[in-house]
């Protein structure tokens, strides 16, 4: 019944043991690391793509397949592996967890997994909010360095690796892949436009590769434990264990490493202490952080939290942030909090973007109060369709999702609400 | 509008070995890290003569150090107050209360959102997602996240903050992290709740 804290790879996540080096040792971080590179990089580039490890960073793409398009020989262009630390899709804080009480796990996992692709620099972009998680990871880098199981001649490997901190300083967009390597560089955050791909032309104009924390983080415990142990959790294509973040409206928000594929319910009540009020008082879940469509209770009763299982429903399992609406919930005002989200974070390059989630914004505030003609939401929902699609990044994709999520499942809300204004005024003229 | 700039001795030490980090002639990657320690000397905003000074350490034109402080939320053109508040308000803060703490810090420090108390000592925003949703809702003072908060609490850290103390950061209901409140649910072999704080 559910994951054995023996298959849990994240064994300091509540930060209860010490997390320095000599606590990440005795929990068998940095245990035989060299043994493993001796494996040699195309091992460990099959190892990953064998146990089905998926980015854990919204998109879910193979990791082991991504690593791949890396070149196997350097063209004089040094390769780069950058770790997208950037924590800002509203509902999610499990790469937050990991930097503040498992960074030996990261920076372990740099090292593999920039060995696998042939880059000697890892780059850890940090949300600049993370201060405190940042000053961990300093000293977690600077242990590690002192220890030589970084720098010239890591793990007495023979492979020279370098792994460098950098913080961000606001900026939503940021983890956008291309926006991140911009911001590296020193300018604004813009998203690129592709290709080129990173893998091709990333930072510096050199080939690189982008991962998610949490996905760098879980490669020793693969490497170390066998990519059929990772593959033996969950469904086919939607393997391994995962940290789900559960907010909002249930009695005990927390975050918990969990198996892939539980079953929505089990998680909320098993590990958040149920929906507050019952499962019965459940209005809605938006099951993979803002930028994927909520699912009514009705959903809810049955999803299986992974890739595939969410897709199915419309939504997606995005980075696992779990947020839970009870019945007292005003959704219509939930989700126009997420377009006012979008609106301020757009960076204003593509004019579908810039332009719509503001104006998208203006109309959910109006929806909120029923001050509008029916006929705008589809006028709205149209506009979300223009949107999508036509925009560099997927900004503008994550603004429009939450929007028809909501039309698909709570249109009658809406539209009572502007029936209900006009009935009210029409009574009092 | 021309009062001087320059970096600390120590500040200049501590931007020279962040420049150094990045490739031969990648000094620009710094510019985020630079700017945040020439924002902290000089009261928490970058006035023309910093970014000037900036500028010129980095070899980039003024203009792109204004972009990115126009782009950055956490970089200032203009003064602001000894402490920023910044309230995380977006939604699953919101479902947690965040507009009731909201109304208690503007009614504690007689500001509305976006200003500066008339003695300098607090500015009030409010900020998108802080990214520690399941410890909401969180207010961000300084370099510090007060979580699991109710508009009591917040009142009392900042008149704390306002007597110049410094309250004790993270949970404000006693919570290590991201654990439950109630028995653990998972983790349990691998350490007893309340068990001895790391580190300390």
């Amino acid at each position: 019944m559910g994951l054995a804290d023996k298959d849990r790879i994240f064994t300091n996540l509540y930060g209860q043991d010490d997390w320095r080096l000599s606590g990440a040792r005795r929990r068998g971080d940095w245990d035989g690391t060299r043994a493993l590179l001796a494996r040699g990089r195309d091992t460990l580039v099959q190892e990953v793509k064998d146990s089905g490890l998926r980015g854990r960073g919204g998109a879910g793409f193979p990791t082991g397949l991504k690593w791949s398009f890396m070149p196997k020989e350097s063209d004089d262009r040094p390769s780069y592996l950058v770790i997208n630390a950037d924590e800002s899709e509203p509902g999610t804080c499990k790469d937050r967890d990991i930097l503040r009480n498992d960074p030996h796990k990261l920076i372990e996992g740099a090292l593999l997994s920039g060995f696998a692709m042939g880059a000697h620099t890892a780059f850890i972009y940090i949300r600049g909010e993370f201060f405190r998680e940042a000053e961990r990871l300093e000293t977690a880098v600077q242990e590690a360095r002192e220890a030589g199981l970084i720098g010239p001649d890591a793990c007495g490997s023979g492979w020279d690796f370098d792994v460098v901190v950098h913080r961000g300083a606001g900026a939503y967009i940021c983890g956008e892949e291309t926006g991140l390597l911009e911001s590296l560089e020193g300018k604004k955050g813009m998203p690129r436009i592709k290709p080129p791909f990173p893998a091709n032309t990333g930072l510096y104009g050199c080939p690189t590769t982008i991962n998610n924390v949490e996905t760098i983080a879980v490669v020793p415990a693969i490497l170390r434990r066998g990519p059929s142990w990772f593959a033996g959790f969950g469904r086919e294509n939607n393997t391994g264990t995962k940290v789900f973040c559960i907010s909002g409206h249930v009695n005990d928000p927390c975050n918990v490493e969990e198996e892939m594929g539980i079953p929505l319910r089990e998680l909320i009540e098993k590990h958040a202490g149920g929906v507050r009020g019952g499962w019965d008082n459940l209005k809605a879940v938006i099951p993979g952080g803002s930028s994927v469509p909520l699912i009514p209770k009705s959903l809810c009763d049955t999803a299986i939290m992974d890739f595939d299982g969410l897709r199915d429903l419309k939504s997606g399992l995005g980075t696992a942030a779990v947020i839970v609406m009870d019945n007292s919930t005003d959704v219509v005002a939930a989700i126009a909090r997420l377009s006012k989200f979008y609106m301020h974070e757009s960076c204003g390059q593509c004019t579908p973007c810039r332009e719509g989630t503001g104006w998208m914004w203006r109309v959910m505030e109006r929806l909120v109060r029923g001050d509008a003609e029916v006929e705008e939401i589809d006028m709205l929902l149209a506009v979300s369709y223009e949107i999508e699609g036509h925009t560099i990044c997927a900004h503008g994709d994550a603004s429009a999702w939450p929007i028809q999520g909501l039309m698909r499942h709570f249109r009658d809300e809406v539209e009572s609400r502007i029936v209900a204004r006009k009935s009210g005024r029409e009574a009092a003229a | 509008m021309s009062e001087a700039f320059a970096l600390t001795p120590d500040n200049k030490a501590k931007a020279d070995a962040f420049i150094a980090r990045y490739p031969e002639g990648r000094q620009a990657s710094a510019v985020l890290v630079v700017l945040d320690i020439a924002q902290r000397q000089n009261g928490g905003w970058l006035s023309p003569a910093a970014v000037e000074h900036v500028a010129e350490m980095l070899d980039m034109a003024q203009i792109r150090i204004y972009e990115i402080i126009s782009f950055y939320e956490m970089l200032h053109a203009e003064p602001v107050g000894e402490h920023m508040v910044r309230v995380c308000t977006t939604t699953p803060c919101m479902l947690r209360g965040s507009t009731d703490i909201l109304e208690a810090c503007k009614g504690e420090l007689g500001v509305e959102v976006g200003e500066t108390t008339g003695d300098g000592k607090f500015t009030l925003t409010e900020f998108e997602c802080l990214g520690a949703c399941v410890n909401a809702p969180i207010v961000w003072i300084d370099d510090d996240y007060y979580e699991d908060l109710d508009p009591e609490k917040t009142v009392a850290i900042l008149k704390a903050f306002r007597a110049g103390e410094r309250p004790e950061a993270g949970s404000q209901i006693g919570r290590r992290g991201s654990e439950p409140v109630g028995d653990w649910t998972s983790l349990t072999e691998f350490a007893a709740p309340g068990g001895a704080r790391e580190g300390a």
